[in-house]
């Protein structure tokens, strides 16, 4: 299980990156934290000619703390955000962190490359959908845009970035102070069977909207209007809410089955997990 | 097919500087292992689930399977060999795996010792579940865990207990 | 005089004497340091001068004819060096023999590379050597091999159809052995008036045991030593040098086998591979030594596999509860290839033989198959067939008390056997053993923890916690005699030691048994140190190398202590006499007016009268003229040891308390308690290791661990994403307890230890989950059990057996 023999070239600025790749073309890949790149490379099913290493770019590893707002650096590591303060209303980023993977894997996977690997279970894509957060790109010729999280996601590993784009930063633009992310997985630091995530509006008890994310339901993670109308139609923040919300969202999600986890039984996942991210979330 | 690039690369290790050069492609545990014959960080999955080849980076642990040599240039690297003292003396660390049989075949311990090593620099006063949740970093065929999480433990603890009785 | 390495402040595990004898003190092992400092060699730690890297071109098709190999490609490749097929290298092929008739048994051969046919995907087709492993690996993926794909057989019922495919040619039906033993007379009689009948049908998971060191080799030709060295992680060196040799067309003399450190292995590393031989053959042919190191997607895909078996079971009861008779159907599913010197018989055969286990069982029958099919082959698997058919016998006592609306345990008292020795009807004889006590002691921690008041309260709140029980025994210490019983044409028992003095009274011991983390460094030297009186640092164990070691059957059956701890322990009596008849010659007193003391032979009616082993090591090499004239100069001395009779038998209980998730059938393990008697414990925290490690491996089969194929025999578990090897997170704690009744035929009073744990593990873990599904009616009885089927119990979706 040894890589496929590539060229290696070392990125000075974001600049330099992005022009590179536009160089050299579809056979380049940047190279961030490598935990999803690697291990696709030892087993040989990922071959990039070249990869353009952004390890250095240290203006990339960054996290910003607003009083309304939290910006964080594509080349932060999990680890990093998960050790940070990250403010009032943002808890819920720096909670998330200990879903992913292992600690080691933490210590080197950044945001930046997991919310471009578009896992469907990625916690990274699921916190940028749930929370509406912007994903600032640059691209050759010192382009810069950004995309709202909820256009970013096309499908199965796939994004709406061009092949010359760099992911520089992910911005959450309002806090969230009850919003809560949970998972199940048969064993500690899986990549997810079903990952729930709920945001919800509520005050004095009363919950007046919110939003619903999912991962795992799908090729990639979703939000679920279905369920998140039924926050919105408002009510006590109680069980008999949580379960008709969460009755909703099972409902709204065909998740593909296999022989040890049918559809059935992850819709079913989805049910339960999104009642009890609700009931963390309140209870934030 | 054309002859694979080699990079000249020099990487810091235990404190000490080398200067090797080795295909781009090659991994930092392969590097470590055969280039630089610190072959006691061990590859077993290479693909960043078995935790055996765990080394630290700038003092966090990290899958040295999962990391090109050229990514770790800059950077101070540990690996097990630097923990015993120059004397060959075990570390309060190494001690505790050995006084609670943290170790049946030994193949994943180097990882495991790694793995501690950097999380108890950061924790020092991490408790038994949150040791536990970073032993389940890493596997281990023989010990079912229990004494890999009470040596971890029993170290955590001498050094609270030696810091508190020099305080 | 010093006692071993001291550690920390020696509050645990420290190096100390327990009542003035090593023998059943935790000492901290001698392995250790090296382990702990990288300063280890293992296999793959090896760099030779001119070493080339092996990698192998594998059969991406489950079942097919070779129609070409292409590996001019190959050799394109910058720095592959070489490559060869079958053809070119010509060696033999590798046959497992039973004694037994063509209707029970076919004879079936593995090639060293295929050749015509390819059996399984991951299957040897060509052995590729480059300068690196990266070189090599470019190299496989450069040849070009085409095939004549068949359909594959992947199941008991694609095996056994009337038109299937056969996977050998000599077995047209995929059935490689066929016995049915013990039928006792009137047993149809027995179930057709039993008042109650049970049946359990159950299917096992087919896993892997998983060592973290992959397998591998760097072979070479040694010009000093005109040998060529193998150095390769094997529980087996000496059968690994005779199939070598045999295949090469080699004496065995001009082959050295040696063992590095080995991570682990766990039956998987008891059986001669064909790759070890395969690069050992290409190493000769470019006069380069060579390296092969198995990767983990190989290791999960195209290694040896275990446990995949299909029980009918049912099982006779009178109205007490008492079992009146077992008739037992056991499907092997053994994949494509019979294992070296087990044989396919290894799973059926284990099965047949040992199924009663525990219990007095007046009638039995049962029908032992090994079935071909094309899946990787598989290999003995710490257990082997116990952690199965233990399953199956405590499932069936379970379903009994149901039907009888009896308490399970009292069942099992009212069935266990309590005199010894017993004769079974599976016509083996038990030693004594604490079948009982150990079941009541498991219960009784059970309860003192509180655990049953816990599952009454947890279930007052809507929570689901079940209590489960496995009891058994393991037969350990396999002489020659029980293993002949299998009628095996290599017949595996004795073990052969040799012990030598040096001139400074240290002694340097050999067994041909072969530790991968099982300590014999410290436990073996142990008793050698209580047989001469010596500190543990002065007694070195030398293994796995066949140029030192006699001769030795390696490590498997939990035979290490029972045997090879037995044959050590009489070599260092034979060395103690030598160095009794010496003193008593140079102290100038009778014989018997002799004793070994503290390094040294001192006399018994003046203890302050005496003479060191150094004293006597001088006069033994230095001064010889002053020997007498019979005696020989040197010390050293042999001696052999068998297992007696049918072995000895270790024991356990284990007790699961576990609570599933009702949101998500999640099986979470609150506690696990393992109460074990294997007879005299040379190092306790040696023992306790072993059990724990093994009930992790019982755990790991019972809920997680899986190999899957898809329906074209593609490996779809072939990485640690997919095989789901547990973590600290989802192996508990184990509460240990002991229970010590001495084996009668060992030097101690050892008996074997290394398998339990995963015996007893699947089929408590098994009992927990459907006393805690006992509202629901229903009862699992595949493992691995998924979080699906739980979720799918709890919620009324699953059909309740009638």
């Amino acid at each position: 299980m040894k890589p496929p023999p590539f060229t290696y070239h070392r990125a000075r600025d974001v600049a330099g990156a992005t022009d590179l790749v536009a160089e050299l073309g579809e056979d380049a890949k940047f190279l961030a934290g490598g935990q999803s790149l690697i291990p696709m490379m030892n087993f040989r099913l990922a071959r990039p000619e070249h990869l353009i290493d952004i390890g250095r770019l240290g203006e990339l590893s960054f996290v910003d703390v607003g009083p309304e707002s939290l910006r964080v650096g594509s080349l932060s590591t999990h680890r990093a955000v998960e050790t940070a303060d990250l403010g009032a209303g943002f808890e819920v980023v720096r909670d998330t962190m200990r879903w992913i993977g292992h600690l080691p894997i933490r210590t080197k996977g950044t945001v930046g490359g997991s919310l471009a690997h578009a896992d469907a279970t990625a916690e990274w894509c699921l916190l940028a959908v749930l929370l509406d957060a912007d994903i600032v790109v640059a691209g050759a010729g010192g382009r810069r845009r950004t995309i709202a999280a909820s256009e970013a996601f096309l499908g199965f590993y796939t994004t709406v970035l061009e092949e010359d784009e760099l992911i520089v930063e992910v911005a959450f633009g309002r806090p969230a102070p009850h919003a809560a992310v949970t998972e199940f997985a048969e064993r500690k630091g899986d990549f997810a069977l079903v990952s729930a995530a709920v945001d919800l509006d509520v005050s004095s008890g009363t919950v007046s909207g919110g939003r619903v994310a999912l991962g795992g339901v799908g090729p990639a993670v979703v939000r679920v209007p279905e369920a998140e109308r039924v926050l919105h139609a408002g009510g006590r923040a109680g069980t008999d809410l949580f379960e008709t919300c969460a009755q909703a969202a099972a409902q709204a999600v065909e998740p593909p089955g296999d022989d040890d986890a049918g559809t059935g039984y992850r819709k079913a996942l989805v049910r339960n997990l999104v009642v009890r991210a609700c009931e963390e979330a309140v209870a934030r | 097919m054309t002859e694979p690039d080699k990079v000249l690369l020099t990487l810091k290790v235990n404190d000490a500087v080398h200067e090797v050069a080795v295909e781009a492609r090659r991994t930092l545990a392969d590097t470590l292992r055969h280039d630089l014959e610190l072959t006691g960080t061990h590859v077993a999955c290479e693909h960043g689930v078995c935790g055996a080849c765990t080394v630290l980076v700038d003092g966090d642990p990290a899958r040295s399977c999962l990391m090109f040599a050229a990514q770790a240039e800059g950077s101070e690297i540990r690996t097990v060999e630097s923990l015993a003292g120059d004397d060959g003396s075990l570390s309060d660390l190494q001690t505790a795996f050995s006084a609670n049989h943290g170790l049946q075949c030994g193949f994943c311990t180097p990882g495991f010792l790694m793995l501690a090593e950097g999380f108890l620099a950061e924790r020092p006063d991490a408790d038994r579940e949150e040791i536990r949740e970073v032993v389940s970093s890493n596997l281990c065929r023989c010990t079912g865990y229990q004494t890999i999480v009470d040596s971890i433990q029993d170290c955590a603890e001498r050094r609270r207990n030696a810091k508190e009785a020099s305080a | 005089m010093t006692f071993g390495t001291a550690t920390g402040d020696g509050e645990r595990g420290a190096g100390f004497r327990v009542d003035g004898t090593w023998v059943g003190a935790p000492v901290t092992r001698k392995e250790d340091p090296r382990l702990l400092t990288g300063g280890a060699r293992f296999v793959d730690d090896i760099h030779l001068p001119r070493m080339l890297h092996a990698a192998f071109v594998r059969s991406t098709v489950a079942s097919g004819h070779v129609t070409s190999v292409d590996l001019s490609r190959v050799l394109e490749v910058p720095g592959v060096v070489a490559a060869f097929t079958a053809e070119d290298l010509d060696l033999g092929d590798i046959t497992p023999r039973l004694d037994r008739p063509p209707e029970e048994y076919t004879e079936t051969s593995m090639p060293i590379l295929a050749r015509d046919r390819v059996r399984f995907v991951g299957e040897p087709v060509a052995v590729v050597l480059a300068e690196d492993p990266y070189a090599a690996e470019d190299g496989i993926e450069a040849a070009d091999v085409t095939y004549d794909v068949t359909p594959p057989v992947l199941s008991e019922e694609q095996a056994l159809a009337p038109e299937a495919n056969a996977v050998h040619e000599q077995a047209p039906g995929n059935v490689l052995l066929d016995v049915s033993m013990f039928a006792s007379d009137g047993i149809d009689d027995v179930f057709a008036e039993a008042p109650c009948v049970v049946q359990v049908h159950t299917r096992t998971g087919r896993q892997n045991a998983l060592p973290l060191e992959t397998r591998g080799v760097v072979a070479g030709w040694d010009s000093r030593a005109e040998q060529l060295l193998v150095q390769t992680c094997t529980q087996v060196p000496h059968q690994v040098r005779t199939v070598l040799a045999g295949s090469l067309g080699m004496a065995e003399s001009t082959v050295r086998v040696l063992v590095p450190d080995m991570g682990g292995g766990f039956g998987i590393k008891c059986v001669v591979g064909r790759e070890e031989i395969a690069v050992a053959a290409a190493s000769i042919r470019v006069r380069r030594p060579v390296k092969w190191i198995e990767d983990r997607k190989d290791a999960l895909s195209a290694s040896f596999l275990a446990r995949e078996q299909r029980y009918d079971a049912r099982a006779a009861f009178d109205e007490t509860g008492r079992i009146l008779g077992l008739d037992v159907d056991v499907l092997c599913d053994m994949g494509a290839y019979s294992c070296y010197p087990f044989t396919v018989g290894i799973e059926p055969l284990m099965a047949s033989s040992e199924m009663p286990g525990v219990y007095r069982v007046p009638a039995y029958r049962v029908r032992g198959r090994a079935i071909a099919t094309n899946k990787a082959p598989t290999a003995p698997y710490r257990g082997v067939s116990r952690p199965q058919h233990v399953m199956v016998m405590e499932r069936l006592v379970e379903r009994a008390a149901r039907e009888l609306g009896l308490d399970p345990l009292e069942v099992r008292r009212r069935n266990l056997i309590t005199v010894f020795p017993y004769t079974g009807v599976n016509n083996v004889t038990y030693d004594p053993g604490s079948y009982l006590e150990s079941l009541n002691l498991c219960e009784r921690v059970i309860a003192d923890e509180g655990w049953y008041e816990t599952r009454r309260a947890a279930a007052d709140q809507g929570r689901v916690l079940g209590i489960g029980y496995s009891c058994f025994n393991e037969r350990t210490g396999y002489g020659s005699d029980a293993f002949a019983k299998r009628k095996m044409q290599a017949v595996p028992g004795f073990d052969i030691s040799e012990i030598r003095m040096d001139t400074a009274g240290a002694v340097v011991v050999t067994t041909g048994t072969m530790s991968h983390g099982q300590s014999h460094e410290t436990t073996m030297a142990q008793i050698v140190a209580d047989k001469l009186g010596l500190p543990l640092d002065k007694v070195k164990i030398q293994q796995g190398d066949t140029d030192r070691v006699a001769y030795g059957w390696g490590s498997f059956a939990s035979r290490s202590i029972t045997i090879g701890g037995t044959a050590v322990a009489l070599a260092a009596g034979n060395l103690g006499g030598k160095l009794l008849d010496l003193g008593a010659h140079l102290l100038e007193t009778p014989r018997d007016n002799v004793e070994l003391g503290d390094e040294g032979v001192r006399q018994r009616d003046d203890p302050a009268r005496g003479l060191s082993y150094r004293d006597i090591a001088d006069v033994a090499y230095l001064k010889s003229h002053l020997l007498p004239k019979e005696t020989e100069p040197g010390l050293q001395a042999s001696a052999s040891f068998d297992g007696v009779g049918d072995g000895t038998f270790s024991n356990a209980s284990h007790g699961v308390v576990v609570e599933l998730h009702r949101d998500t059938g999640r099986v979470e393990i609150l506690r696990y308690v393992c109460v074990e008697d294997c007879g005299v414990a040379i190092n306790p925290q040696v023992v306790d290791g072993q059990a724990r490690g093994g009930i992790a491996q019982g755990i790991a089969g019972a809920l997680f661990e899986k190999v899957t194929y898809d329906e074209n025999g593609e490996p779809s578990a072939a990485s640690f994403l997919d095989y789901k090897v547990p973590t600290a997170c989802e192996i508990p704690d184990v509460g240990m307890h002991h229970i010590e009744t001495p084996c009668l035929f060992t030097d101690n009073g050892a008996k074997g230890a290394g398998e339990g744990g995963t015996i007893g593990a699947p089929a408590a873990v098994l009992n927990a989950v459907n006393d805690a599904l006992r509202p629901t009616g229903v009862e699992l009885n595949d493992t691995p059990i998924t979080p699906q089927q739980v979720f799918d119990a709890l919620t009324g979706a699953l059909e309740v057996a009638p």
